[in-house]
């Protein structure tokens, strides 16, 4: 079981120079290994402005990292169509796959799972499933090099 | 009244070497007044996203400066760009341009039309500089200040919505412009 603080560092040593994030009650639990990171999060409102404003980061010459639930990622769907296949930036989302762990054991009727797997291969964006619940510091390494490496856009579904 | 062409006139006149980032309406005029490779026309786009677009870079090149013209249409999709860009003191200048229309749709209003007070909205989400400006004049008196110094700043022009005009289309394809535009921020 991964806790935040090897999460973070994780992100840290992946090379993400900034994290735009929308924090829910999965990917919060950062927060106070955040502070003292040097990964500071760039806090936003909504989910298409953390896109576009990963956009203006990637213009820029960084290398942001967007984590949100997937509940904004569905309302961010034009931000992600403009950046990823018209401005072609190769953004990296975390996105937070709410009910993820419950669904797969059958004890929740939360929709978000199925819908989260259909939208990201909607907006044709390479993707793994990775569930910190059930990994160590160098499968989380491995998953996160993975992301880094592709050269075009790409998710990684983080179960909660 | 100010007409969306003469907004952008005074703004080619006062603005240094600042990013300018165009939205809609403006990108069928800003390449007729600049092109320098600072020039970031922002088609194919999301509308409502030149703010934070305008942020991001913001935070990648700090002190360089990035102004950002967006329509009144495009900032009502995503008014929380105000809050989250009043939270960081970086040199990103914010110019509404309020014609009550969406231009390139047809002229249909925008909600609540040229009764919205954006002004409050900006000073409400804690941006420190707000200017207002229902003129040319007005406009070219506070130009030079607004676009410089201390940020965010927002800059709300009240222009004439003018109807008809040809659909916009960026000067480049986007490959092109986003190579011009890192080669010009090194």
């Amino acid at each position: 079981m991964l806790g935040p603080n090897d999460i973070v560092s994780a992100l840290e040593a992946a090379g993400f120079t900034h994290l735009v994030w929308i924090p829910d009650s999965h990917l919060g639990t950062w927060e106070p290994a955040l502070r003292v990171s040097r990964l500071a999060p760039v806090r936003l409102c909504r989910e298409g402005e953390a896109v576009a404003l990963a956009a203006g980061l990637m213009l820029g010459g960084a290398r942001p990292l967007v984590a949100i639930q997937c509940t904004g990622f569905f309302e961010a769907g034009d931000a992600v169509r403009n950046v990823a296949h018209d401005m072609k930036l190769p953004l990296k989302l975390v996105i937070g796959v709410r009910s993820a762990r419950a669904a797969s054991a059958g004890k929740s009727g939360d929709n978000c799972p199925h819908f989260a797997e259909k939208l990201v291969q909607a907006w044709e964006l390479p993707h793994t499933r990775f569930d910190p619940a059930d990994a160590d510091a160098a499968a989380l390494a491995g998953a996160l090099k993975a992301l880094v490496d592709q050269p075009t856009p790409a998710a990684i579904l983080w179960a909660e | 009244m100010m007409t969306h062409r003469d907004a952008l006139e005074v703004l080619a006149l006062h603005r240094r070497e600042q990013v300018v980032i165009t939205t809609m309406g403006s990108v069928a005029i800003w390449p007729q007044l600049s092109d320098s490779p600072l020039d970031f026309h922002y088609l194919p786009s999301s509308m409502g996203q030149g703010v934070p677009l305008g942020l991001g870079l913001c935070f990648a090149k700090p002190g360089r400066g990035v102004i950002v013209l967006t329509g009144d249409g495009g900032l009502l999709m995503n008014l929380g760009c105000l809050v989250t860009a009043a939270q960081f003191a970086v040199p990103l200048y914010i110019v509404l341009i309020d014609n009550g229309l969406y231009e390139v749709t047809g002229g249909q209003p925008v909600p609540h039309a040229s009764l919205t007070d954006f002004g409050a909205f900006a000073r409400g989400a804690g941006i420190p500089r707000v200017y207002a400006c229902g003129s040319r004049a007005e406009w070219d008196a506070v130009a030079s200040e607004a676009t410089s110094g201390s940020g965010p700043v927002f800059v709300w022009l009240k222009v004439k919505g003018e109807v008809g005009k040809p659909t916009p289309s960026a000067p480049r394809p986007m490959a092109e412009q986003i190579a011009r535009l890192r080669g010009a921020l090194g």
